[in-house]
């Protein structure tokens, strides 16, 4: 579960005041709002990368309002995918397994089972400059997931891609959803997300969010 | 073009048997080895503050920042003599009834008029273009990978050493080789800090004061042309890294 209970911030030209919700455990919830609304800021503050002034931010059970990201035990993809570019995707993956000390075995197991799943296998070896945009995301998105996250906040995962590509990636994202149970946070300006995707959608507006139907996005 | 002339005026004036003997010379070769220890000194003192200081600079907003990249400019303005004037005179101050010399002295490492005040001198200097190189670097590498690699699970230390660092290496290189030339090239301070005493604290540029002070023009021109050589060594290798795209933000190809 992610809940924010009564979450407010001020940052740049925006505030968000007594922000609420919630979103069950094992779904997926796609999240829109304008553009500066406030939806990254959001993101950044469930990945423990921005502090609230007040309210409570909770993951599962656990009041994490507190806690470094480090030990909020989530996935992050932000919207320029950020990369290590000094590690080949390899290593990109095996970043956060390295950081746990699971044994050399255990990391080349999951690598190539994230590798399979998000059809990387050949690019395992190449630097993140090599890739094309598609590619990096698919990357960044099993570099997030290679630790078994218990929460997957993505910013933003089918933008500045082409048509093709965006379809593509969003059957990858399909193919996650089913094969993980982990609670998404997927920050979109698609409605289209929403209806391939979503188990639930939430929108920001004003620095309010609503909860509206996935089959009437235009309702946002 | 008066760069190319000048130095095929230099190039003119002396012949290779010149060069070689004046390189050969016992003194001279003593600031030849003293000016390759004291500048990779000064180059790796400068890298260490100039990582730390130019990370500083380049993403944490604090009060007095500003105040602080004034004073690191400070050097970079300020004429050699009062540098080496002001370092002189730091250590004359008294610090619970003794000078900061003769606390140094007292530890069994004098510093004034020895080859720590040269390394020192240089330091004053090469340090400010190393934190303005590493700033710049920062500056140029996109912050949210070390972000993404918090919520991996890395702590600030780990995020900083394990992406930001490696990242930055081409920046640290740039840097260290700047330091290092600049302290080839450095004199005043060293000539009033350190003196200019032979076998002890000559380095090549106090070599060709040294040898016009005593109108040996050929050997000041051999010196000369070595530190023109190094000068544009370090430049080439300056301008391959500084040339290459490294500092991307963003993955797309």
């Amino acid at each position: 579960m992610i809940a924010l209970e009564r979450v407010s911030i001020h940052a740049g030209a925006f505030a968000l005041n007594d922000v609420s919700f919630s979103i069950p455990t094992g779904a997926w919830c796609v999240f829109m709002g304008r553009t500066g609304s406030g939806k990254t800021t959001i993101l950044e503050m469930v990945c423990g990368l921005r502090s609230p002034e007040a309210g409570r931010i909770l993951l599962g059970a656990e009041d994490v309002t507190a806690l470094k990201p480090a030990q909020r035990g989530i996935g992050y993809v932000p919207q320029d995918r950020a990369l290590f570019q000094t590690m080949t995707v390899r290593d990109n993956l095996a970043f956060a397994l390295r950081l746990r000390r699971w044994r050399e075995e255990e990391i080349s197991a999951r690598v190539a089972e994230l590798a399979e799943l998000l059809q990387i296998t050949s690019l395992l070896n190449r630097l993140p400059q090599k890739l094309s945009g598609g590619e990096a995301q698919r990357v960044a998105l099993g570099r997030a997931l290679a630790a078994r996250p218990t929460v997957l906040c993505l910013d933003e995962p089918l933008s500045a891609l082409d048509d093709a590509t965006r379809e593509e990636m969003r059957a990858v994202l399909r193919t996650v959803r089913s094969h993980s149970s982990v609670t998404t946070l997927h920050v979109t300006h698609h409605a289209d997300d929403a209806r391939d995707l979503a188990d639930q959608m939430l929108v920001l507006r004003d620095g309010r969010i609503a909860s509206v139907p996935i089959d009437n996005p235009s309702a946002s | 073009m008066l760069i190319v002339a000048m130095v095929l005026a230099d190039l003119a004036f002396t012949s290779p048997s010149e060069i070689w003997g004046a390189l050969s010379r016992r003194e001279i070769q003593y600031a030849i080895k003293l000016s390759l220890f004291s500048c990779t000194a000064a180059a790796l003192l400068s890298i260490l503050v100039g990582i730390p200081l130019g990370y500083l600079l380049s993403r944490e907003c604090f009060p007095g920042k500003g105040m602080i990249d004034a004073i690191i400019d400070i050097p970079i303005v300020l004429p050699p003599l009062v540098i080496g004037l002001s370092l002189l005179i730091l250590f004359q101050v008294k610090l619970g009834g003794k000078s900061i010399e003769e606390w140094f002295q007292a530890a069994g490492m004098p510093v004034t008029f020895q080859v720590p005040s040269v390394i020192l001198a240089q330091f004053a200097v090469a340090a400010a273009f190393a934190v303005r190189t590493m700033r710049v670097t920062f500056d140029q590498i996109n912050p949210r990978a070390e972000q993404v690699a918090l919520t991996l699970g890395c702590s600030r230390a780990q995020a900083f050493w394990r992406v930001t660092l490696p990242e930055a290496r081409r920046g640290v290189f740039t840097a260290a080789t700047l330091a290092w030339a600049r302290s080839l090239g450095e004199f005043g301070p060293i000539l009033v800090f350190s003196g200019a005493t032979r076998m002890r604290t000559e380095v090549l540029s106090t070599t060709v004061f040294l040898e016009l002070s005593v109108g040996s023009l050929r050997a000041a021109v051999a010196v000369s042309l070595l530190m023109i050589a190094t000068a544009v060594v370090v430049l080439v290798i300056v301008r391959g890294f500084g040339l290459q795209p490294v500092f991307r933000k963003g993955t797309e190809p």
